[in-house]
C-alpha cells in the first residue's frame, strides 16, 4: 500500500466545534429553524429564571422583612431548615440523628472514591449495622430517651423511609423473582400471586389502607405504629416491582450457567448466589436504580397519611402565617434536592455497570 | 481380573414428551477406559452423557455411578456430581469471574478447600493446559481454545474420577482445535476415565478404547476403533462413516 495518504487530515469544515454544530444543528434547512426555535425558548427561560435564582434573589436575613427584591426569597429556606432537615424532632436530641447523617454521608464516601481498601467491609457495615445504630438513635433505647414517630420529619423521614424501602426491597424482591420460577408450583403461585396484588395497586392506595383499613382488622388496643406501616407498605410494593425486574435479568441468564454450576456440584443456592444471580443483577441494575429512583420520589406520597416528609413539611412551613406565599421557594428547594438525590443514583448505577463490566 | 466399573447403564430408556431420545441404552464404562461416542446430529448423544450427571433424568433403567445409583435423592446426585467432570461445547465458563476464580469456585464452596489451597490447585491445572499466563483475566478475553481449556482445567480442579465431553471442540476455529485435542490426549494418557461424543476421528483412533455409533437414541456400533473403521456391521455406520471421513 501507498503511505501518500498518511497526512491528510479531514476538511476544517468537519471538526472541532464549528464541525459539530454544524452537524448537529445546522445540518438541514429544517434543523437550522429547529436550533433556532429551541435557542429563542432558552433565551425566554434561562436568564429570568437565573435572576429569580440567584441575582434577584435574597440570601440573608431571617424574615420576611428582609425580603424586598424580585427574586427568590431563600431566607424563607433559611430560616425554617431544621424543621426541613429533622422534623419536628426534639432539639435536645438533634445530635442523634446528626450522627446517622454523619456514618452514612462518610460511608457513601468512601464507597465512592476508586481502589479504596476494605469496601467491603464498609458496605456490609452500611446494609446490616448502620441500620440497627440507626433504629436506637432514631427511636430510642439503650439509655436513649424514646422520640415517638409522630416527631419524625423532613428529609430525615424521607430517607428514613427511603433507605428502609431500598435496603430490604431488593433481597424480598430478589426472592419472590426466584420464588415465581420455582419449580415447586405451591412457591411459584404464591410469589406470583403476592407479586401481581402488590404490582396492580397504586402505592398511594396501600398507604391509604396501611393507615386507615389495616387499624380496624386488628384486634382493640393493638398500636402499630403508623410508620412502620407505612414502611412495610413501601418496602413490599417496591419489592414486587423488583422482584421483575430481577425475573428479567434471571430469564436472560444462558442455560448453560446452570448447567456448569450444576455438573460442578453447586446446590441450588449456591449456584443462585454464585453465578446466576451476580450476572443476571448486573444485567437490570440500570432498571434496580430506576426502581430505587421511583421509590424515592413516591415516599413524598406518605403525606397523604399524615407523615410529613421533606417535601411535605416545606409544604406545611409554607402555611405558616409568617411565611405565607413563598410557596414557589419551597418547591423549587424541593425538586433541587429531590433532583440531587435521585442524579446520584443515576450517576452511581451508571459506575456500576462500567465497573462491573467483565467483557461479555 | 476384571477392572473396577466407573459406571453403569443398564436399559435405560428417556423421552422428552412423545420423542424416544434414549431407547434401550446400556454400557459399562470401567476405570481409565476412553469411550467415543458420534453419531449425527439429534441422535442422543449429550442426552447420553448428561444423564450421567443428571443434567437430564432417565425415565427407566437403572444408572450406577461409582456405585452408587442415581435416583431422585438429591444426595446421590451431589455425590456423583463432584466425582464426574463435564466439559461443554459452549464453554460455559462464569463470565463474571476471572479465569483463576472459575477454576478454584466449586473446589472452595463444594469440596470445601481453603481458599489460597484451591487457587494453588487451580494454577496447577491451569499451567498443565497451559493457560496459567491468563489466569487472571476474563473468559472474553480468551480466545476460544483458551477458553475450552480453562473449562477443562475447571473440571479437573475439582478432581474427577471421570470426565465428561459433549462436542468440545465443535465451537472452535479450525486452528483452535488440535490445542484442546492435545489437552485431551494429555488427560487419556494420564489414565482418566472419559467418555467423548466427538467428529474429531483421528482423536478417536489415536486414544479410545471403544468407540459407540448412535443413531436415533439407540447405540448402533460399539467396538474398538480398528474394528470400527475397517468393519462396520451396521449399514447406518457405514453411511455416517462414509458421510465424515
Ligand atoms: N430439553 C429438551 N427438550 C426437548 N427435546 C430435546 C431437549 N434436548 C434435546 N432434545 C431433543 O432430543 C433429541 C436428542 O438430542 P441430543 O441428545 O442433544 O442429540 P445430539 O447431542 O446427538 O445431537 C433431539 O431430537 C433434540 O431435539
Ligand atoms: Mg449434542
Amino acid at each position: 500500500m501507498s503511505e501518500i495518504n498518511k497526512n491528510i487530515t479531514p476538511p476544517v469544515i468537519e471538526i472541532g466545534i464549528l464541525g459539530w454544530l454544524r452537524k448537529n444543528l445546522f445540518s438541514t434547512w429544517y434543523n437550522t429553524i429547529l436550533t433556532l426555535i429551541g435557542l429563542y425558548f432558552i433565551y425566554l427561560i434561562i436568564p429570568p429564571l437565573l435572576s429569580w435564582i440567584f441575582f434577584d434573589a435574597t440570601f440573608s436575613g431571617t424574615t420576611r422583612e428582609d425580603c424586598t427584591s424580585s427574586g427568590a426569597c431563600w431566607v424563607f429556606i433559611k430560616q425554617n431548615m431544621k424543621l426541613i432537615i429533622y422534623g419536628l424532632y426534639p432539639s435536645d436530641e438533634l445530635w442523634r440523628i446528626n450522627i446517622a447523617y454523619f456514618l452514612l454521608t462518610v460511608s457513601i464516601i468512601y464507597l465512592l472514591i476508586p481502589n479504596l481498601k476494605y469496601k467491603g467491609i464498609v458496605g456490609v457495615f452500611l446494609l446490616f449495622v448502620f441500620p440497627i445504630i440507626c433504629i436506637f438513635l432514631f427511636s430510642g433505647g439503650l439509655g436513649l430517651e424514646n422520640v415517638e414517630t409522630r416527631l419524625w420529619g423532613g428529609l430525615f423521614l424521607t430517607l428514613v423511609i427511603a433507605g428502609v424501602g431500598i435496603v430490604l426491597s431488593l433481597p424480598i424482591g430478589i426472592m419472590l423473582a426466584l420464588g415465581r420460577r420455582s419449580k415447586l408450583p405451591v412457591v411459584s403461585l404464591l410469589s406470583t400471586i403476592f407479586i401481581e396484588i402488590w404490582r396492580g395497586v397504586p402505592l398511594i392506595t396501600v398507604l391509604f389502607m396501611a393507615s386507615n383499613m389495616f387499624p380496624l382488622f386488628m384486634p382493640e388496643g393493638v398500636n402499630f405504629d403508623k410508620l412502620i406501616r407505612a414502611l412495610i407498605g413501601v418496602m413490599f410494593f417496591s419489592a414486587a416491582y423488583l422482584a421483575e425486574v430481577v425475573r428479567g435479568g434471571l430469564q436472560a441468564m444462558p442455560k448453560g450457567q446452570y448447567e456448569a454450576s450444576q455438573a460442578a456440584g453447586l446446590t441450588y443456592w449456591k449456584m443462585m448466589a454464585l453465578i446466576i444471580l451476580p450476572q443476571s443483577l448486573k444485567v437490570v441494575i440500570p432498571a434496580i436504580i430506576g426502581s430505587f429512583i421511583a421509590l424515592f420520589k413516591d415516599t413524598t406520597l406518605v403525606l397523604i397519611i399524615g407523615l410529613f416528609d421533606f417535601l411535605g413539611i416545606i409544604q406545611f412551613v409554607g402555611t405558616n402565617p409568617d411565611w405565607l406565599g413563598f410557596s414557589h421557594e419551597g418547591y423549587v428547594f424541593a425538586a433541587a434536592i429531590f433532583w440531587v438525590f435521585c442524579f446520584g443514583m443515576s450517576r452511581y448505577s451508571q459506575r456500576l455497570e462500567k465497573k462491573l463490566d467483565t467483557g461479555h | 481380573m476384571t477392572s473396577e466399573t466407573m459406571i453403569e447403564m443398564s436399559s435405560v430408556h428417556k423421552w422428552f414428551g412423545e420423542l424416544h431420545v434414549l431407547n434401550d441404552i446400556n454400557l459399562k464404562v470401567t476405570k481409565g477406559e476412553k469411550i467415543v461416542i458420534c453419531g449425527p446430529s439429534g441422535s442422543g448423544k449429550s442426552t447420553l452423557i448428561r444423564c450421567i450427571n443428571r443434567l437430564e433424568e432417565h425415565q427407566r433403567g437403572e444408572i450406577v455411578v461409582e456405585g452408587t445409583e442415581l435416583t431422585n435423592d438429591n444426595r446421590s446426585v451431589e455425590k456423583i456430581r463432584g466425582e464426574v467432570g463435564m466439559v461443554f461445547q459452549q464453554f460455559n465458563l462464569f463470565p463474571h469471574l476471572s479465569i483463576l476464580d472459575n477454576c478454584s469456585l466449586a473446589p472452595i464452596w463444594v469440596r470445601k478447600l481453603p481458599k489460597v489451597e484451591a487457587r494453588e490447585k487451580a494454577m496447577e491445572y491451569l499451567k498443565r493446559v497451559q493457560i496459567d499466563d491468563q489466569a487472571h483475566k476474563y473468559p472474553a478475553q480468551l480466545s476460544g481454545g483458551q477458553q475450552q481449556r480453562a473449562a477443562i482445567a475447571r473440571a479437573l480442579c475439582m478432581e474427577p474420577r471421570i470426565m465428561l465431553f459433549d462436542e468440545p471442540t465443535s465451537a472452535l476455529d479450525p486452528e483452535m482445535i488440535k490445542e484442546v485435542l492435545d489437552v485431551m490426549v494429555g488427560l487419556a494418557e494420564g489414565g482418566m476415565t472419559m467418555i467423548v461424543v466427538t467428529h474429531e476421528m483421528g482423536f478417536a483412533k489415536e486414544v479410545a478404547d471403544k468407540i459407540i455409533f448412535m443413531d436415533e437414541g439407540q447405540i448402533v456400533e460399539s467396538k474398538n476403533p480398528t474394528d470400527f473403521f475397517s468393519n462396520p456391521e451396521s449399514e447406518r455406520t457405514k453411511t455416517f462413516l462414509s458421510q465424515i471421513l
